[in-house]
């Protein structure tokens, strides 16, 4: 199992999630985040101030799927938040040990 | 008592002077027309104060929100117990100490108005109406200390600035034998409280930013309101109590009050219209809190004018008081002092504008009523005079005062906080709370 985390634009949210529908994903978990890498932050004016806000708004998902899975969802994610611009966001794969469902007690990919 | 011909600048004031002589043997039909306006009024400015809640509240940070909004709704409490011990004493009782003040014993704890009816309205109504202006005023400071000082101090702070600034001001102001009140032809025209609330007030903002210094990291560090929609709910508040607070002012239900209510809509609409224009030409962006401070300055300018302009005069003030509050706020960013929530660049500017720029748009009916007083000749630069007589008085007790209250605060109970509560933010240093359910609250620890 892998953890998929993706940080995106928030006005992007919808089309992502429309997307892995589409390819099978039936679960994700949304954050509502704030960071800035290479899109650095933007400006504010507030009363004739200007201020450079670094932390921008993003949204991060977390999907955790079975490994074969992985390409295909970061390809479809990739996919669909891209608008070719700066702060189209990042991806990050990451192991998953152990994945169980609270309800029935049932492990690993059933779990997921 | 000369107030009387022009009517609506002096209205409360000539009532008050008249009603005393009612008031001693507690005569007078009740004029419920009058009355239920007035009692509305009251309740209009009091929704000030939590508008003003608001409105500053969503402008501070999220970790200092609850302390922001506790210095509006402290005035409440504070203010209008000592709006009944001896506030009203002290601004509409007899001149005394060389009409330093006022005093009436029977105005002390207002036990001497319970029969009271002046000029047809309940003594009761005018005492309790002209308290809600006193809690105000002290309140709009609180816009220039933001975020930086200890909630004792701030409350020992607002106290003595009432009893030594605002109760004389209003006495000389606003009382039938004030000084200022009978200067020249007909007086110092200020219907609402451009001098009595916004100059006072703005000065003293001006003056205690300086003193008390600037916030750690200002202006470096970007302080982004914490929500710009509470800012726009609480001007939309102050907006609509401004009827209360300036048609209010007339102390009648008529023609003047028809004025006052006209000049202020006009005003505060032109003034909300011209910031817009300017930010979108500058910033190519309209934004709310540009919109906001242009009603603000509309309202501001127009308080001490509604009652003796016209509309063109109202739609011309409005105008100049966003154009030239826009400016003394980018002058702020100049001077460096920290006015945090800028009550002196829309306070303090926008309402001495208005009470100067007045003189100029005088409605005629005013001006021959008040040459006739002054026994031939009155015109706009004599009054411009008289204007300025009041501004020099408010400015001069303004600075002295707050000077003066601002090193016992500091030297008793202590007035800016310690740095490590600064940082915290006073949700959580003084207050114990924290206004958003947000993840701040842990990351200030």
């Amino acid at each position: 199992m892998r953890k998929i985390e993706a940080i995106i634009k928030p006005f992007k949210l919808d089309e992502v999630k429309e997307k892995l529908n589409e390819i099978g994903i039936k679960g994700m978990t949304v954050v509502e985040v704030k960071g800035y890498g290479r899109q650095k932050g933007h400006k504010e004016i507030y009363r004739g101030a200007e201020y450079q806000v670094d932390f921008i708004p993003k949204i991060k998902l977390e999907i955790v799927v079975a490994a074969e899975m992985v390409e295909k969802v970061i390809e479809t994610i990739a996919n669909a938040a891209n608008s070719g611009k700066i702060g189209d966001g990042k991806i990050f794969v990451l192991p998953v040990e152990q994945a169980v469902r609270v309800r029935t007690g049932e492990r690993g990919t059933e779990a997921i | 008592m000369r107030g009387k011909t022009y009517g609506l600048i002096t209205g409360l004031t000539v009532l008050m002077s008249c009603g005393q002589a009612f008031s001693a043997d507690g005569g007078g039909a009740i004029d419920t027309g009058t009355t239920c306006w007035m009692l509305t009024s009251t309740a209009l400015v009091l929704l000030m104060v939590p508008g003003l809640a608001m409105f500053y509240g969503g402008l501070v940070r999220t970790k200092n929100v609850l302390g922001t909004m506790m210095h509006s709704f402290v005035a409440m409490a504070l203010i209008g117990v000592l709006w009944t011990v001896f506030g009203y004493a002290l601004t509409f009782g007899k001149s005394t100490l060389g009409g330093f003040i006022g005093w009436n014993s029977d105005y002390f704890f207002l036990k001497g108005i319970d029969d009271s009816i002046v000029n047809g309205v309940p003594e009761y109504v005018l005492a309790m109406f002209q308290g809600k202006f006193a809690i105000i005023t002290p309140a709009l400071i609180s816009g220039a200390l933001a975020e930086r000082v200890y909630f004792k101090g701030y409350t020992l702070f607002i106290a003595l600035w009432f009893f030594l600034i605002y109760c004389p001001l209003c006495h000389w102001i606003w009382a039938s034998d004030g000084w200022l009140f009978n200067s020249g032809a007909a007086g110092v025209i200020d219907l609402a409280g451009g001098l009595v609330i916004h100059v006072s007030a703005g000065v003293s903002a001006l003056v205690i930013a300086i003193l008390l210094g600037k916030r750690k990291g200002y202006p470096k560090t970007p302080m982004l309101p914490s929500n710009m929609v509470m800012t726009m709910m609480g001007a939309g508040l102050l907006w609509v109590g401004w009827f209360g607070f300036n048609a209010g002012s007339t102390v009648h239900s008529g023609l003047d009050t028809a004025r006052a209510l006209t000049m202020t809509q006009v005003s505060a609409a032109s003034g909300a219209l011209t910031w817009m224009i300017i930010e979108a030409i500058i910033y190519k962006k309209a934004t709310s809190l540009g919109f906001v401070s242009g009603i603000l300055a509309g309202l501001v300018v127009i308080t001490p004018a509604a009652g003796v302009v016209t509309p063109p005069g109202a739609l011309f003030l409005g105008t100049a008081s966003s154009i030239v509050c826009y400016m003394a706020l980018h002058a702020k960013g100049k001077l460096g002092y920290d006015d945090s929530l800028d009550c002196f660049g829309i306070h303090g500017v926008g309402s001495g504008l208005g009470v100067l720029l007045l003189s100029f748009f005088i409605r005629k009916s005013w001006m021959t009523a008040a040459a006739s007083a002054n026994g031939g000749s009155w015109n706009s630069f004599d009054q411009l005079m008289i204007q300025l007589k009041g501004m020099g008085a408010t400015i001069l007790l303004a600075v002295l005062g707050t000077c003066l209250i601002y090193y016992i605060v500091e030297k008793s109970v202590g007035f800016r906080i310690n740095e490590q509560k600064e940082i915290e933010g006073l949700d959580q240093s003084l207050h114990g709370e924290h206004g958003y359910g947000l993840v701040h609250s842990d990351f200030v620890k």
